[in-house]
């Protein structure tokens, strides 16, 4: 076991508990987008969620900070330590309390994440204050607070950068700004829904490390959104995969990745490995193409791309394993005579 | 400074002698807008003399991050833009510094697949349209059943012509693409990042045709991309490119395996792996310094 997963099994006791989502399901119009999504993460843990585009890992992350749209109809329940309400069905006015302050997104485009007609200082000051109250720092104090967070995030020269507009700074630069003001109330919960998708590499590694120390610093809970397995490897202690609004498997990054059980997820794991293929030899894939929204099939979501679907398949394959973070629903696990 | 590394033996040798593709201390300048009233708008080298040989039949990636000039780069090579020193030859015969009317020749021989399907496929043409257009352009004859013999061949199938791009996914519009620059039967395809904008079971898919089409037509492939891992699984040799130099450049397995440049070192080291992460690698561990 490596010693990434084994630090994140020993620290934690179950009172840690930052984050439980259990049995959320989401439907938008006649689409029901997310079935049963049950999970939870503890304090200091880092959680990746992976899957392809259309798989419901978004809505996932957008239903963690109250943001689904108003006409979806939200079932389950989402709370988070230090809460005392259900975040599901909470009232508009508890959730912009919780946003912020609780949990923090760092999103995929910086661009749209910032207002273009604010000084970055402000964006971050603001946010610190909104939530301070009455009671909290004046606008001296948090501007300089926001000057300290933005120095913390590695930005060159924060003093000055805290006056520049967005356009004015590189994408690199912008997203640590977002992680600045997703980090400046020291939330519980984090959650980074692509975050390093729209960067260089060389800067995604800068930025990915920054958001590992800025939650370890913390000592809070991550949720990693990626589709990119080997960032969630390198991030991550771990992970759950999600295809077609459901988690299909989940567990220890090393024990999923090493091993994996669903049939989705060794897919998904054998076509990105381009190390092992032979040099411009064929990749393993997965047959098709992810269904667009109500259009996948009943019983096993994977079931019409997968090549071991049986009749059996048709009804939904019950969750195996010792509990909702650990564990895989498939009939036909992969790597089965080992298990 | 570059060093074109020996060619590597053409797998067609129709003319054995001529590469590809050669290119000598190409320079591209753009003059940035005036800001002032007394002073010219500041000069943006994109490209500072870059030279390097494709030979025929080679399969050769040009790696590096945005701004390194990788794009500026594929569009001299594509008679797209004008260099403002050096000199592109394609198949032996000049591209730079001509006129569109007689870049005939380069459209027949060289196509492009570009990262962002949606963005060059036209919304209200069939795609029988879209694919039969080089045809039209270079009036050749023939164009409805070629243009059904290069669906088949991209694996969608020829009754995907009466529909529009907008009814396909990210994967099948990368497959119009491709039939698209394979239309004029090509000897050169250069492809701008195709895959960077797909899921990864799709991009497997993609890949595969790619290379399945590149060797069946024995074609000289010219990819560029930001994903090492995508660049080391297609191609036989690398450039790597930054700040409008290339900097090195080599076999893939030299170069993956025993970097030279500082810059290539850091590259591969910031680049997230699967095995390296599940070896213990961390965040901290992306970054060239331990600071």
């Amino acid at each position: 076991m490596s010693a990434v997963a084994a630090q994140g099994l020993s620290t934690h006791s179950p009172t840690s508990r930052v984050l439980d989502v259990n049995g959320l399901d989401v439907r938008l119009g006649r689409f029901h987008l997310l079935h049963d999504v049950t999970f939870s993460i503890d304090r200091g843990e880092r959680v990746g969620l992976i899957g392809e585009s259309g798989s419901g890992k978004s809505l996932t992350s957008l239903a963690m900070l109250g943001l689904l749209p108003d006409e979806a109809r939200v079932a389950g329940s989402i709370r988070l330590a230090g809460v005392t309400y259900d975040l599901v069905g909470a009232r508009e006015r508890d959730l912009a309390a919780v946003r912020g302050r609780d949990v923090a997104m760092v999103f995929q485009e910086p661009m749209t994440a910032l207002n273009p007609t604010m000084r970055v200082g402000d964006q971050v000051a603001e946010v610190i204050t909104v939530h301070s109250g009455r009671a909290g720092p004046d606008r001296r104090a948090a501007r300089a607070r926001a000057v300290e967070l933005l120095d913390q995030v590695g930005l060159p020269d924060p003093g000055d950068a805290a006056k520049a507009y967005p356009h004015q700074l590189s994408g690199g630069q912008r997203q640590r700004v977002v992680l600045a003001i997703a980090l400046a109330n020291d939330p519980s919960l984090l959650v980074c829904d692509e975050p390093t998708t729209a960067l260089d590499v060389t800067v995604q590694a800068r930025v990915l490390d920054l958001i590992v120390r800025g939650v370890a610093a913390r000592d809070a809970a991550m949720l990693f959104i990626t589709h990119d397995l080997s960032v969630v490897a390198t991030v991550c202690e771990r992970v759950l995969v999600m295809y077609g609004g459901r988690i299909v498997e989940a567990g220890s990054v090393s024990e999923v990745f090493r091993r994996p059980r669903h049939r989705y997820t060794q897919g998904l794991l054998a076509a990105s490995d381009l190390d092992s293929a032979p040099p411009a030899g064929r990749l393993p894939t997965i047959r098709g193409t992810v269904p667009s929204a109500g259009a996948f099939p009943d019983g096993c979501v994977f079931r019409s791309r997968c090549d071991h679907a049986t009749e059996r398949c048709a009804t939904v394959p019950p969750w195996t394993g010792p509990g909702p973070g650990e564990g895989f629903a498939c009939y036909h696990p992969a790597d089965e005579e080992r298990a | 400074m570059t060093t074109p590394a020996t060619p590597t033996t053409p797998t067609t040798p129709t003319t054995p002698t001529t590469p590809a593709i050669s290119v000598r201390d190409l320079r591209r300048d753009y003059q940035r807008p005036r800001s002032s009233l007394r002073q010219r708008g500041p000069v943006v080298e994109a490209l500072k003399g870059v030279s390097f040989e494709v030979a025929r039949g080679e399969r050769f990636g040009i790696v590096g991050e945005s701004g390194c000039g990788k794009s500026t780069l594929m569009r001299l090579l594509a008679g797209l833009d004008q260099p403002t020193g050096g000199e592109v030859q394609v198949e032996g015969q000049t591209v730079s510094g001509l006129p569109e009317k007689q870049l005939g020749f380069l459209r027949s021989s060289l196509q492009l697949v570009f990262q962002d399907p949606m963005g060059s496929l036209d919304p209200r043409m069939r795609v029988r349209d879209i694919v039969a257009e080089p045809l039209v352009a270079q009036r050749l004859p023939g164009r409805k059943a070629r243009v059904a013999e290069l669906l088949e061949a991209v694996g969608l199938g020829a009754e995907a012509g009466s529909r529009y791009p907008h009814q396909f996914s990210g994967g099948q519009r990368q497959r119009i693409s491709i039939a698209r620059a394979l239309a004029p039967k090509p000897s050169i395809l250069l492809a701008d990042e195709p895959v960077s904008a797909l899921d990864v079971s799709v991009r497997a898919q993609v890949l595969n045709l790619i290379t399945d089409l590149v060797s069946d037509l024995g074609l000289t492939l010219v990819f560029v991309s930001h994903d090492l891992s995508v660049v080391r699984h297609v191609c036989e040799r690398v450039a790597v490119m930054c700040d409008g130099e290339i900097v090195e450049t080599g076999p893939t397995q030299q170069i993956f395996d025993d970097p030279q440049h500082p810059y290539t070192q850091r590259l591969l080291r910031a680049a997230p792996s699967m095995r390296r992460a599940l070896a213990g690698a961390g965040a901290a561990d992306l970054l060239g310094d331990p600071s």
